[in-house]
């Protein structure tokens, strides 16, 4: 039976004033008949590392693509920081997946940060050397300072995901929304990305990760949100990265072993 | 060859010529790197039925009316393509598919069920052009660029195919960092608020502007060569979008006045007694500098094995 939350009325301003980075409601996309995500309620919790969990296939991109209207939702509202998302553009940085771009493209590593700044720049305003001084800070806070005039096409996957968050970086956001960084990449740039979204963290920063190695989840974030079409669970990670919720969220396909492991990483 | 004899007869022609290479190839760049070149070979068959919309409307075979209604079956052929694409969820190549056959053969048949039929409608001349017959007759010499009696009698061809130029450089220039940006990472530019799905409609319609004006001249060959081959020549010269652009019209340029040269001269110097076709010859050229480009352009290898770990 379909339940979605605009049939019922709830609206984000029923439901009271919620002014968290990024609030979800009554969320369902689908590419066919089949939905790829169902009426998904989230709250990001400001200023934590929140980590968006689940098997294949159980909608993680397709919810952050939806709140960022990249993909067109059936129904549900999106509010980012209180306020309707086409608002609070330039305060939202996304890394898309590496993969969804054509890395061929006849473009420079420093062109591509450069494209972080480009709200600011407008239609046809001119590139500064303050722009272009910012561009290379954010380089050199992926550790890709040395690599500005490559062309993209020359860097290893490890190499272009850094580029990707420092583009992310160069739009000084408040919220940043990143999926699967990790997929992928060298351990030296798993390194390098976790300490760039930490040292975000602490400036008080919210980042929201689509993340798919359960091993690695109580060392990097401090909430989950645990999906599988629906929402299977939400809150911190002692509280909501359980064996519980991981079996509901997975059901079959994790295999026992894991969840145990899992279990004696949490205590 | 003297200024009384190239001013009349050559300049007319190798300025169309170049005009409606460039105009083409420049929208080119952005189609290529989109993977929906084939939008010119797409546009070429809808025109079909957009003329011969126009010619039952008016009655009579004059241009203006035949290039509004060849513009306007082109921007119902890129709508409903873009349509498809987004709608179907399917790759451009085939939406283009549906689109330009189905409205090919509805010209044919509405030029089969309706009187039209009786009309000439010349196919060498959609494929081939008129490019040698664009000639200057009311001028004398380079004197006659500043007399303003002989500029009234330029051919009208050469201000329409100036202004698309014209409009399609002051669209990329306008809008190049969106086009940019879209082209590379449509994703990304949804969330700063670029409006991707506008920027690709007035990309294709931007082209199937610039494919109707130098149609009009040149012919359906030259467009659809224009479209692809200086744009894929560029990629393999450079790494940079930007220096790509400046490559694709020093590439359409050449191919252009070449190709003009050689058609007029070529098979004279070889001993033979007739000039070839123009727009024939400067598709040829265009063809031989892609295949140039692709055996020695620098930056012709595809990247995904990167050089440095």
């Amino acid at each position: 039976m379909l339940e979605l939350a605009a049939d019922k009325g709830v609206s984000v301003a029923e439901s009271g004033v919620d002014d968290s980075p990024l609030a979800i409601r009554g969320m369902t996309v689908s590419y066919g008949q089949k939905p790829a995500v169902f009426s998904v309620d989230m709250t990001v919790q400001p200023g934590a590392m929140t980590a968006i969990i689940g098997p294949n296939g159980a909608g993680k991109s397709t919810l952050l693509k939806a709140a960022l209207g990249i993909v067109s939702p059936l129904s549900g509202q999106v509010t980012v920081f209180g306020a309707p998302l086409e608002q609070q553009r330039a305060r939202i940085a996304y890394v898309p997946q590496r993969a969804s771009v054509d890395w061929d493209f006849p473009t420079r590593v420093i062109d591509v940060v450069l494209m972080g700044l480009s709200r600011q720049l407008g239609l046809l305003g001119r590139i500064r050397a303050r722009h272009m001084a910012r561009a290379l800070d954010c380089l050199h806070r992926v550790g890709m300072r040395d690599f500005a005039d490559r062309q993209i096409g020359q860097l290893s996957g490890g190499q272009q995901q850094r580029v990707f968050l420092a583009r992310a970086l160069a739009q000084e956001a408040d919220l940043y929304l990143l999926d699967e960084p990790f997929a992928g990449v060298d351990a030296a740039t798993e390194k390098a990305i976790i300490a760039v979204l930490k040292s975000l963290k602490e400036a008080g920063k919210t980042v929201v990760v689509v993340h798919h190695d359960l091993a690695t989840v109580t060392d990097y974030f401090d909430h989950v949100f645990l999906i599988n079409t629906r929402k299977v669970a939400e809150g911190p990670v002692a509280e909501a990265f359980t064996a519980e919720t991981l079996q509901a969220a997975y059901g079959g396909r994790l295999a026992t072993a894991q969840i145990d492991q899992i279990s004696r990483a949490l205590g | 060859m003297s200024g009384e004899e190239f001013v009349p007869l050559s300049l007319t022609p190798l300025l169309i010529g170049t005009f409606a290479a460039i105009a083409c190839a420049l929208p080119g760049n952005f189609l290529v790197l989109r993977k929906q070149a084939l939008i010119g070979d797409a546009i070429s068959h809808v025109v079909l039925p957009g003329i011969v919309v126009a010619f039952l409307l008016t009655g009579a075979i004059s241009t203006w009316p035949m290039m509004l209604g060849a513009a306007g079956a082109a921007v119902v052929a890129v709508v409903m393509i873009e349509a498809i694409r987004r709608l179907g969820q399917i790759e451009p190549g085939a939406a283009m598919g549906v689109v330009f056959t189905t409205m090919f053969a509805g010209g044919v048949l509405l030029l089969e069920q309706t009187d039209t039929s009786t009309v000439h409608l010349d196919v060498e001349h959609a494929l081939y052009g008129n490019l040698e017959s664009l000639i200057w007759l009311d001028a004398v010499g380079w004197s006659s660029l500043l007399d303003i009696t002989a500029l009234a009698g330029l051919p009208p061809e050469l201000s329409r195919i100036a202004l698309a130029l014209i409009g399609v450089t002051l669209f990329i220039w306008l809008f190049w960092r969106p086009l940019k940006i879209s082209t590379f990472d449509e994703g990304f530019a949804r969330t700063i608020g670029i409006r991707t799905g506008a920027v690709g409609m007035a990309l294709v319609i931007t082209a199937a502007i610039a494919a109707v004006a130098a149609f009009d001249a040149v012919g359906s060959i030259i467009v659809i060569a224009m479209f692809i081959c200086p744009p894929a020549a560029a990629r393999m010269m450079t790494n940079r979008l930007e220096a790509q652009i400046a490559w694709s019209v020093v590439f359409a340029s050449l191919s252009a006045i070449a190709g003009y040269v050689l058609a007029g001269y070529g098979p004279l110097w070889l001993g033979g007694a007739d000039a070839v076709s123009a727009a024939g010859m400067i598709a040829t050229m265009s063809g031989l500098i892609l295949a140039c480009a692709a055996l020695w352009g620098p930056c012709r290898t595809r990247a995904g094995a990167p050089s440095t770990a």
